[in-house]
C-alpha cells in the first residue's frame, strides 16, 4: 500500500530526461561556474541568500538557518545529471545578470525588497514556463533553486521540528483529529 | 552421518522459506535454511529504521551514483537511500530482458518479507475455479476448502489486522482489530457502499501489521517506516516472526551466502538427495543432504534452481517434463486509477502514520456483471492532506508562502487498481545460454508481456476509479495510467504451476514436483492463476499445508 505511493515530495528534478539544454545555455557567457565551485564561500553565500528570500525567517527559522546553500550545492553535485547541473550553474550567472540589468547590482548587492521583487517575478516566469513546457524541454533553473530550498528546509531538523510537527513514534492512529487553522502539518507522511 | 545431513532443506528465507522453516522445525525436523545473500539481524540490522529525515544525506532522494548502480531498481519507488542494502546488487546478478521486465529482488535473509507491502487477502473459489470456468490454462488442483484451515493457521501466527465483511469474493479471516479509516475515507466508503447497493464495497485494508501485541511482538506504532525493518516487530517478516519461532525449536540452521546451484537428483530413487551450494563469499562448493527439499527461492529463482537440476535426465531441468517449467509467468498489472479532492474537512486531520489504506475488492465479472474481458481487479488507496510539497498557485516566495506551507493543504484521495494477469504459456523465464552472473552461473532471460485481456481491463480500471470516486463525493477527479512494466507489481507468479496432471503442470496438489516427490515448491512459482489479490498470504498458507503433507508422507515412508 504505502509502498505503492509515489515519492510524494516535490516532483524533484533529479534524473529527468533532458534532450537539449540549449534554451538556457544560449545567450550565456561560456559557463563561468563549475559545479565544484558551488561550494566556494561566495556561491554558498549566494545560494543561502536566494534560499532565504524564498523561505525567510518568520515565526520560525529561515532557509539560511538550515544552511540551505551547502545543501543545494551538495544536491546539485550528487543528484543532478550533467545537463541539469549545467542549467543550475548557468542559472547562478543568469540570476545575477538579471539583477544587474534591473537594479544595476548583483543579487547579493540588492536590498531585501529588490531580492524579493526579483525572485517573485522569476518564480512567476518559472511557473508559467514549467506549466507550458513539454516533458523533453529543459527545466527552469529557478524551479530547481526553489525545489531544493523547499526540500532542504522542510526536511531539515529545524524545518521538521519547528516549522512542522515531527513525531517519530506516534504509537496510535486517529483518523479524525480536530484541526484548527494555524496548526502545523506533520513533518513526515 | 555427515554434518551436512539434515532432515529438511529450505532454499530461500523470504515469506515462504521462513514459513517452511518454522513449520518443519516445529514438527521436529532438523532443518537448514539456505539464503543466497547476507544476513540482516532483526532490529540491529535495521540501520535506518530510527533515522530522522535530516539524517539522510540526500533527504531520501536519489543520487546519480544510485541511479547508475541500479538501472532496474531506479525504475520504481523501490530505490531509496533509506534501504539500499535491502535490494539486490544488480551488477553482480544481472538478467536478460527479452521484453522489458522489472525484477526487484531482495537477496538477504528475510528476502522481500522485509520490504513487502503487507496487504494480506484470502482467495475464494471465484479464483480457484476461474481457470476451469473460463477454459484458461489448467484447473487449480485445490479449492478454497483445501486451503481455508491453512489460511487460519498462518493468519493466527502472522497477525493480520482487518475487518470482517462477509464478502463472498474476499473471505474473512482470523483478524486482529482493524485499523481505522480516516474521516474522509469513512464518508467516501459509506457513499460508495450505498450507491452500489453493497455490490461494490470500500473496506479498510487487511494488513500484516499487528494492531495489538501479538506473539511477543509490539503492536504497530504507526510510524510508516515498515520497509526499513521494524524494531518493534510491528509487521510480519521472517525476522520478526517465523525465524525466531524456528530458532526457538533448536532445530534450525541458517546459512547465509549460500547460493543453491542445483538440486541433487538420484535417478535410482527418483528423489532429490540434497542440494549443491556455492558459497557466495568463498566460491567453495558444498553438498547438503536431506529427506525433503523445500524450494522457496521466489518465483523466478525457484524455477532457475529447478532448471539447473537433473539436466542429465531432463535437459530443461527438474520438473520440465511437462514443458511448463519457467512458463506461465504472471504478475499484477497496475498503476492506473484516479485521484480526487475532498471538500469540507478543513477542521479535520489525522494523528499517526497508518501503514495501510483502503481496499475495494473485485466487483467486475462477478455478481452477474459481465465484461469484454475475463477476471477483474481490486483497488488500494487512501485519503490524506497535502503537505509542503504542494504548489500554491497564487503564491510565489516569501514569508507568507512559507507559513502557508507549514500548514496541511487540501484533502485528496487516490485509488490504484491491481488487475489479474492471465497465465500465458509464452510468458516465460528461461536460462540464457550466454550471459553469466558474478559467480559464472547462467542468468534468466525473461520474456513476458500483458495482452489484450489486460489492456481491456485497464480501461475499466481507470474509468471505474473515476466513477466511484465521484459517486463517493470527491471533486475534480482525474484519472491516470502511468504505464505498467511486467514485474513492477512485484507479484511474480506461475513458473512451476500446480495441477492435476503431470503432463501439463510441474507440481501436484501438494506442491510436490511430479518428477521428484520429495521436492516441494511453495512460493509464487506454484500459482496456476494470479487472482486479483496480493498473493503472499496464499504462499504462506500453501507452504504450511505442504509441510504438513510432507511430514505426514515422511512418516508413512511415502517419500
Amino acid at each position: 500500500m504505502n509502498r505503492r505511493e509515489a515519492i510524494s515530495r516535490v516532483a524533484l528534478i533529479m534524473g529527468g530526461t533532458i534532450i537539449s539544454a540549449e534554451y538556457f545555455l544560449s545567450g550565456c557567457k561560456p559557463a563561468p561556474v563549475k559545479v565544484t565551485e558551488l561550494f566556494d564561500k561566495q556561491h554558498i553565500k549566494f545560494l543561502d541568500e536566494v534560499g532565504d528570500t524564498i523561505l525567510p525567517a518568520t515565526k520560525t527559522p529561515g532557509a539560511k538557518d538550515v544552511h540551505i546553500g551547502s545543501f543545494m550545492a551538495l544536491m546539485v553535485r550528487d543528484c543532478y545529471n550533467p545537463e541539469n547541473q549545467q542549467i543550475f550553474v548557468n542559472g547562478v550567472t543568469q540570476l545575477n545578470d538579471g539583477c544587474k540589468q534591473k537594479y544595476n547590482r548583483d543579487f547579493l548587492g540588492c536590498s531585501l525588497a529588490q531580492r524579493t521583487e526579483f525572485l517573485t517575478l522569476l518564480d512567476k516566469e518559472q511557473k508559467e514556463y514549467t506549466h507550458n513546457k513539454k516533458e523533453e524541454q529543459p527545466h527552469h533553473y529557478f524551479r530547481m533553486m526553489k525545489e531544493l530550498t523547499l526540500l532542504g528546509y522542510f526536511t531539515s531538523e529545524q524545518g521538521c521540528t519547528l516549522a512542522l510537527r515531527y513525531l517519530p513514534v506516534p504509537g496510535k492512529y486517529d483518523g479524525s483529529m480536530p484541526y484548527k487553522k494555524g496548526d502545523k502539518a506533520w513533518a513526515t507522511a | 552421518m555427515s554434518t551436512n545431513t539434515y532432515d529438511a532443506i529450505v532454499i530461500g528465507s523470504g515469506i515462504s522459506g521462513g514459513w517452511a522453516a518454522k513449520e518443519l522445525t516445529e514438527k521436529g525436523l532438523k532443518t537448514i535454511m539456505l539464503e543466497r545473500g547476507k544476513n540482516i539481524e532483526h532490529i540491529t540490522g535495521y540501520v535506518s529504521a530510527n533515522k530522522a529525515p535530516w539524517e539522510f544525506e540526500h533527504r531520501l532522494t536519489r543520487s546519480q551514483q544510485m541511479l547508475n548502480d541500479h538501472p532496474v531498481l531506479k525504475r520504481d519507488y523501490v530505490l531509496s537511500e533509506a534501504n539500499l542494502d535491502y535490494w539486490v546488487n544488480e551488477k553482480e546478478s544481472p538478467y536478460k530482458e527479452v521484453k522489458p521486465f522489472d525484477w526487484f529482488r531482495g537477496y538477504h535473509v528475510g528476502g522481500r518479507s522485509l520490504m513487502w507491502g503487507r496487504q494480506s487477502y484470502r482467495w475464494s473459489d471465484l479464483d480457484f475455479e476461474a481457470n476451469a470456468r473460463d477454459g484458461i490454462a489448467i484447473d487449480w488442483p485445490i479449492r478454497y476448502k483445501d486451503i481455508e484451515p491453512w489460511y487460519s493457521h498462518v493468519e493466527k501466527f502472522a497477525g493480520i489486522s482487518g475487518s470482517k465483511e462477509g464478502l463472498p469474493q474476499l473471505p474473512d479471516g482470523e483478524f486482529l482489530p482493524a485499523m481505522e479509516m480516516n474521516c474522509v475515507e469513512k464518508d467516501v466508503a459509506a457513499r460508495i457502499n450505498t450507491h452500489y447497493k453493497d455490490l461494490r464495497r470500500m473496506i479498510i485494508g487487511r494488513t500484516a501489521n499487528i494492531t495489538v501485541p501479538h506473539n511477543n511482538r509490539t503492536n504497530c506504532q504507526y510510524r510508516n517506516k515498515c520497509a526499513l525493518g521494524c524494531p518493534f516487530g510491528g509487521y510480519f517478516s521472517t525476522q520478526s516472526s517465523t525465524l525466531p519461532a524456528a530458532m526457538a525449536t533448536g532445530k534450525l540452521t541458517l546459512r547465509p551466502f549460500s547460493i543453491v546451484t542445483k538440486i541433487l537428483y538420484d535417478k535410482d530413487t527418483k528423489k532429490a538427495k540434497g542440494v549443491e551450494v556455492l558459497d557466495a563469499e568463498t566460491n567453495q562448493t558444498y553438498e547438503y543432504y536431506a529427506k525433503v527439499v523445500f524450494v522457496c527461492a521466489s518465483t523466478l529463482n525457484s524455477a532457475w534452481v529447478l532448471m539447473n537440476s537433473a539436466t542429465d535426465v531432463w535437459p530443461e531441468g527438474l520438473g520440465s517434463s511437462s514443458g511448463e517449467l519457467g512458463h506461465n509467468l504472471m504478475d499484477h498489472h497496475f498503476k492506473c486509477g484516479a485521484n480526487g479532492e475532498a471538500e469540507g474537512y478543513d477542521d479535520k486531520y489525522y494523528y499517526g502514520r497508518r501503514a495501510n489504506g483502503i481496499y475495494i475488492p473485485r466487483f467486475r465479472n462477478v455478481f452477474g456483471d459481465k465484461r469484454n474481458y475475463l477476471r477483474g481487479f481490486g483497488y488500494q488507496g487512501r485519503a490524506s492532506r497535502e503537505g509542503w510539497s504542494r504548489e500554491i498557485a497564487e503564491m510565489n516566495i516569501g514569508g507568507e508562502f512559507k507559513d502557508a506551507l507549514t500548514e496541511p493543504g487540501k484533502w485528496t484521495m487516490g485509488v490504484t487498481a491491481f488487475g489479474e494477469t492471465l497465465p500465458y504459456h509464452e510468458n516465460k523465464a528461461l536460462l540464457d545460454k550466454d550471459k553469466k552472473d558474478k559467480w559464472g552461473l547462467p542468468v534468466l532471460a525473461i520474456d513476458a508481456e500483458i495482452k489484450d485481456n489486460e489492456h481491456k481491463m485497464r480501461v475499466d480500471m481507470m474509468a471505474d476509479a473515476k466513477e466511484m470516486l465521484e459517486n463517493g463525493g470527491l471533486k475534480n477527479v482525474t484519472t491516470f495510467d502511468s504505464g505498467y512494466t511486467f514485474g513492477a507489481g512485484i507479484h511474480e507468479m506461475g513458473t512451476a504451476r500446480m495441477g492435476h496432471d503431470p503432463k501439463t503442470s510441474v507440481l501436484n496438489s501438494w506442491n510436490q514436483v511430479w518428477d521428484a516427490q520429495n521436492v516441494f515448491v511453495t512460493d509464487g512459482a506454484c500459482m496456476a492463476s494470479a487472482g486479483w489479490q496480493n498473493p503472499s498470504l496464499t504462499y504462506m498458507a500453501l507452504t504450511a499445508r505442504a509441510v504438513d503433507h510432507a511430514v505426514s508422507e515422511l512418516k508413512k515412508l511415502n517419500i
